[in-house]
């Protein structure tokens, strides 16, 4: 049937488009396939569903008595031990929120030193040959060193105090923003940069007008990335040796069996580590609006 | 208007050599002198040194050796408007302009090149032609005595094309800078230049005179003249063969 409507230029239009309706997709204009399909709106709360049911069966399953309640206890009961951490000051746990500080702490100041490092180190390769010959080898045998293999040389070289945790931290976190970054100036195009030139930029305006803007995206992935690394650090950190903060809860959950401490410490390291990658996606969209403007075009 | 530099040429290049790692000369003993306000094109087959030469021009091309002086200021528009995408039109325009106000300056070039309503728009959203007379107004700010336009209206489209001819001459008309254009175009070297040169084998093969004023109707029999001898210089035969 198509064939036949492309053969017969001179046939009333309504010849194809009256025939069977599914079959001249090929010989009607080529919108009708996607016009014809409804797009179906899309929630953002859509996305929650899954997770809030699997909540739900878990309560359930729990309440249904079907797991132990010492492996496992309810998210109601969680929700509950959640509560008292922050209202009661007991001599076991401390309160919750003392302990979110000090995870907090060792994390802004170990993530502050490593993202510093980092954009040092990127900004020296990055712009010269010589720096890059100097920096980018060790960062680059730093980065095939497993990160959390070196917890126990970290131990003998400083001990168990709040060093070594800081330490492991800033490295988790300098070595994607570092790769990034440098990879980021490396990646500015050319063109832009000669043609910046032959305006009469001096070489610091280069670098604020064109080198580190163009560098700007790659390095705000590596910003997330790093972040990401450095909670994993911060939370694998805490469990050794700790006498406070959310790994010490949870060392101290263990000792006394109690998974519900276990939960409420997991689930606060989780919404710390969303809340920072939220704010870094804040800062990319203010940042990248030049880009969203082709979208909006 | 008289040009500024008068006396003086606006760029002076004696015996100028650029080889690259092969040996190869791209640029063989080169000289070209431009006279204040001048408007040259400058044609050839590809790889004939066109860009380079026009880099050295602009001060890009530390690697050239041999004599080349451009005392005055120099502004150059690329193939690619090569506008920062991070920053609005405006803010391109005033990169490194260092005018006492140099947003009201920056605004009457955008207005010359009719684009003063686009002054906070970012780059993205352009036309290529919009980008390419934003390049042309970041130029032309700068008040160049030389101003090196590379190919800057190849990738256009043919009307597009037309009405930037016209703006540019407009605007060369106005601000008498010397302009040298690089093209592929024969056409266009000949509707714009005042003199047409050749490059070949790394240096200037012919030097055409185009005395016909403007504006200049394609088939004016002059031109067409010229066409026939410039495509026999670049090695192109009446069949259109090479």
């Amino acid at each position: 049937m198509p064939k036949t409507a492309q053969y017969t230029t001179f046939a009333p239009p309504q010849a194809p488009i009256a025939s069977a309706r599914p079959a001249p997709v090929k010989a009607g204009p080529a919108k009708a396939g996607p016009a014809r399909r409804r797009r179906r709106r899309n929630h953002w709360w859509y996305r929650l569903i899954s997770p809030i049911a699997l909540v739900l069966i878990w309560q359930l399953v729990c309440s249904a008595g079907l797991i132990s309640a010492q492996k496992l206890q309810a998210p109601s009961q969680v929700w509950r031990t959640a509560v008292s951490l922050v209202t009661h000051n007991s001599p076991a746990y401390g309160t919750l929120q003392d302990a979110m500080l000090v995870s907090l702490q060792r994390m802004a100041i170990g993530f502050s030193v490593g993202a510093a490092v980092a954009v040092v180190f990127a900004l020296i390769a990055g712009l010269s040959r010589l720096g890059e010959n100097a920096v980018d080898p060790p960062l680059q045998i730093l980065r095939t060193l497993p990160l959390f293999g070196l917890i126990p040389l970290f131990i003998v070289w400083f001990g168990i105090g709040e060093l070594p945790k800081i330490i492991l931290i800033a490295l988790g976190a300098a070595i994607p923003l570092y790769l990034n970054m440098f990879a980021g100036i490396r990646s500015v195009d050319a063109k832009l940069v000669e043609g910046a030139q032959t305006l009469g930029l001096s070489r610091t305006e280069l670098l604020r007008h064109v080198i580190l803007p163009g560098a700007l995206p790659q390095t705000l992935v590596g910003l997330r990335q790093s972040l990401g690394v450095a909670w994993l650090a911060l939370v694998v950190a805490e469990q050794v040796n700790a006498n406070a903060g959310l790994g010490f809860l949870i060392s101290q959950g263990t000792q006394f069996l109690n998974t519900n401490v276990i939960m409420v410490a997991l689930v606060v390291y989780a919404i710390l580590g969303l809340i920072t990658d939220a704010i870094v996606r804040l800062l990319e969209r203010r940042a990248l609006t030049w880009r969203r403007g082709l979208l909006e075009n | 208007m008289a040009p500024r530099t008068t006396g003086e040429l606006t760029a002076a290049v004696r015996g100028l050599t650029r080889s690259f790692d092969d040996q190869r000369k791209v640029l063989d003993d080169l000289d070209l002198d431009i006279e204040p306000g001048e408007f040259i094109a400058m044609l050839g087959v590809s790889g004939t040194g066109k860009s380079t030469l026009l880099r050295a021009l602009a001060g890009l091309d530390p690697d050239v050796t041999g004599e080349l002086h451009v005392p005055g200021t120099v502004a150059v528009a690329f193939q690619e408007p090569r506008l920062l995408p991070w920053r609005r039109v405006l803010p391109n325009i005033t990169l490194g302009l260092r005018v006492p106000d140099p947003e009201a300056v920056a605004l009457q070039a955008l207005a010359e090149v009719g684009l003063a309503d686009k002054a906070a728009a970012w780059p993205l959203t352009l036309s290529g032609g919009e980008a390419q007379r934003a390049s042309l107004a970041r130029a032309l700010v700068r008040d160049p005595d030389l101003l090196l336009l590379d190919e800057p209206f190849s990738a256009l489209d043919a009307l597009t094309r037309i009405a930037m001819h016209e703006l540019v001459l407009t605007l060369w008309q106005r601000h008498r800078p010397a302009v040298l254009l690089v093209t592929h175009d024969v056409d266009e070297a000949l509707q714009l230049a005042d003199r047409i040169l050749v490059l070949a084998d790394g240096h200037i093969a012919a030097s055409v005179p185009v005395e016909v004023s403007r504006p200049r109707d394609r088939d004016n029999p002059a031109l067409i003249e010229l066409r026939h001898q410039l495509l026999a210089e670049l090695g192109v035969t009446k069949e259109g063969q090479s």
